[in-house]
């Protein structure tokens, strides 16, 4: 009796077993993507989130017998909340900057011919042949106070300047490095803009602005909110900028973590701040599959 | 306000042309719409047609010449200061804005209310029976619905002329006939301008009060769609608009034209002796009877040939005929009790005198 159900070709048997078919092949193509990222990145994220619930003993070393929540709860210390103020204020303030320089440059980009569209995506793309460090340690020697920055307002008769080691230098710097990650995203959502509702808004009235404020820009929401996020992450959780060109003197939230780790050996603080970051990125990204994520 | 002294044209062109780069899209072409006219423009794709239309909406600007919307000078106007709207191929409906503040969108650019607007805005819904759809997004329509709506987005604004452009190219066959005919009788009772954008010959024939036909950006005729089809300007008008036999030939005599195949054939024209030209005669116009049975008053414009095949269509049958090698379509009567030929049959055609048209080449 089960064997003529089974053997029994139907449509619905048929179609079910193309289904199944799919799935499976679906899951064979993408093995080895899930098993690099289940070993190499969920696995320690879990080490992470766990050791955020330990305790530190007496001799710097972490105990995984007793857990608790004292890891969390001295987050909530002034110094810390003022770490993360800062650090957000930053991360913030590169995002504006960043969305602000990259808007009209990718608007430009996405309205020029295919030839100069690729030049020009090249010289984004520029800066990341080299050395993420090595960039920054230039930054340093432009800002520094014999640097040439400082040599053009000198001869100005502005005086020195001394921008590097403050949270203007780790500014500049981070909107640098991360300007890319804000251009590519916009350019993406504004070069798949349909320009003839554009023109429609002109036709119906609307001036060039009118039609920028509500046609285009939330037509390239889901291209705004992308590009901040990938702005925004990477600067709240920054080290190395805010380490070379802010020397140190400004603690941001990267710097605690690693010292954390490395200085005061307290894995579980450094553990559990490392979990809210994570946490403030993970609601960031919902919020970006929630409002922008959706096509339009 | 205006310079001409009677009744203002809706749109005069005067000497425009528009080059992109080394290529002349629209080339010196001289234009009168006149205020409540259907006016269709017509001709294959990159005739220059749908160029003129967006320099009348002023989303491009000519590289000469002038354009005056009821007399005023518009030339290089941004298209949000010209009393125009436009319907746009693809409708370009904002994908991120509900029916309803779509079609409110250019009244709140003028700074209607929102109130206002928006009740303006349903009327002119509820008259594209589209009322109901209002809370939705352009999506969630179908296409003939997302072009009532882009309809009435643009008539809401009140334009002094409308601007079409291949509107109904999106639809299928059945809907793009029902619109044409709602479209025709909203143009009547606006009492607006409607320039409208086609490369489909039969459309602009039913729709139109003129038609102006175009070509490698040049002009080649304006008329009323009778005058197109019956007295075409040239050999190109007359092979665009409908179906029809171009025989080649040379001017005897103001009254008779020589066929390539040394037939000699009563056609009168304005055309110099020895001139090279092409004779126009629809299939529908030309009668066929067997050898030697043609009327004596048509013996001066007809033929004898050979049927070369056969079509069947229901309500007509269309056959070509050979006569040398000159092949020949004609559309025969498929009612009852007609003489049907097949092929192979021996034959005479013969036409009216004024149903052959001369154009030169």
């Amino acid at each position: 009796m089960t064997t003529a159900q089974t053997t029994e070709l139907s449509p619905k048997n048929l179609s079910d077993a193309n289904e199944r078919n799919k799935r499976r092949q679906g899951f064979l193509m993408a093995f080895p993507a899930y098993a690099y990222l289940l070993i190499f990145f969920a696995f320690p994220l879990g080490i992470v989130v766990v050791y955020s619930f330990a305790t530190r003993n007496r001799f710097g070393g972490t105990d995984l017998s007793d857990w608790n929540f004292d890891s969390y709860i001295r987050l909530n210390d002034e110094v810390l909340r003022n770490i993360l103020f800062r650090s957000f204020t930053l991360a913030l303030l590169t995002t504006v900057i960043c969305l602000l320089v990259a808007y009209p440059f990718s608007y430009f980009l996405a309205t020029r011919t295919p030839t100069i569209r690729n030049v020009l995506l090249v010289f984004v793309m520029i800066p990341f042949w080299s050395n993420f460090l090595v960039r920054n340690y230039a930054w340093r020697v432009l800002l520094g106070s014999d640097g040439p920055v400082s040599r053009l307002t000198e001869l100005l008769g502005l005086g020195e300047t001394r921008i590097l080691f403050t949270p203007t230098a780790i500014v500049l710097g981070l909107v640098y490095g991360f300007l890319p990650f804000m251009i590519l995203p916009l350019y993406a959502s504004l070069e798949r803009l349909d320009w003839s509702v554009l023109e429609a808004a002109r036709d119906l009235g609307a001036t060039g602005f009118q039609t920028l404020r509500k046609v285009t820009i939330p037509l390239s929401m889901p291209g705004v909110i992308a590009g901040s996020i990938l702005v925004f992450i990477p600067s709240f959780g920054a080290f190395v900028t805010p380490e070379i060109l802010g020397g140190g003197r400004e603690v941001l939230l990267g710097s605690f973590i690693v010292s954390q780790f490395l200085e005061a050996r307290n894995w579980p603080v450094g553990a559990a701040t490392s979990t809210v970051l994570m946490a403030v990125m993970l609601a960031s990204a919902l919020l970006y599959f929630r409002k922008g994520g959706r096509t339009l | 306000m205006t310079d001409s002294g009677n009744t203002t044209a809706a749109v005069t062109i005067s000497g425009i042309t528009k080059r992109f780069g080394d290529v002349v899209a629209v080339d010196n072409i001289d234009l009168e719409i006149a205020d409540g006219e259907f006016f269709a423009m017509l001709g294959p794709s990159g005739c220059g047609k749908t160029t003129t239309l967006r320099m009348i909406a002023g989303l491009e600007f000519p590289s000469e010449g002038s354009l005056k919307i009821f007399g005023d000078e518009v030339g290089t106007l941004p298209p949000n200061k010209r009393p125009v709207n436009t319907v746009f191929q693809n409708y370009a409906l904002f994908p991120h804005m509900t029916v309803l503040d779509n079609v409110s969108f250019g009244l709140r650019m003028q700074s209607t209310k929102k109130r206002e607007a928006a009740s303006r805005a349903q009327e002119m819904l509820d008259l594209v029976q589209l009322g109901e759809m209002s809370a939705r997004k352009p999506s969630q329509l179908s296409g003939g619905q997302q072009q009532r709506v882009a309809l009435a987005r643009a008539l809401v604004n009140k334009p002094k002329v409308l601007l079409l452009d291949e509107p109904l190219g999106a639809l299928d066959l059945k809907l793009r006939q029902e619109m044409q005919t709602e479209l025709k009788s909203l143009q009547r009772n606006l009492g607006v301008s409607f320039v409208f954008v086609t490369h489909d010959q039969e459309e602009a024939m039913a729709m139109s009060d003129r038609i102006a036909v175009m070509n490698e950006g040049k002009l080649l005729q304006v008329g009323p769609p009778s005058e197109i089809y019956e007295r075409p300007a040239n050999r190109f008008v007359a092979d665009f608009i409908g179906q029809t036999n171009l025989l080649d030939a040379t001017v005897e005599d103001e009254d008779h034209i020589i066929l390539t195949n040394g037939d000699r054939l009563r056609a009168p024209s304005p055309h110099r002796p020895g001139t090279s030209v092409a004779m126009s005669l629809r299939p529908e116009a030309i009668s066929i009877g067997e050898r030697g049975s043609t009327p004596a008053e048509h013996e001066a414009t007809s033929l004898v040939g050979q049927v070369e095949s056969v079509t069947y269509l229901g309500h007509a049958i269309d056959y070509v005929v050979k006569i040398g090698w000159i092949d020949l379509e004609v559309r025969g009567d498929a009612t009852a009790g007609t003489r049907r030929f097949s092929a192979g049959d021996s034959v005479s055609v013969w036409w009216d005198r004024t149903s052959d048209w001369v154009v030169a080449d």
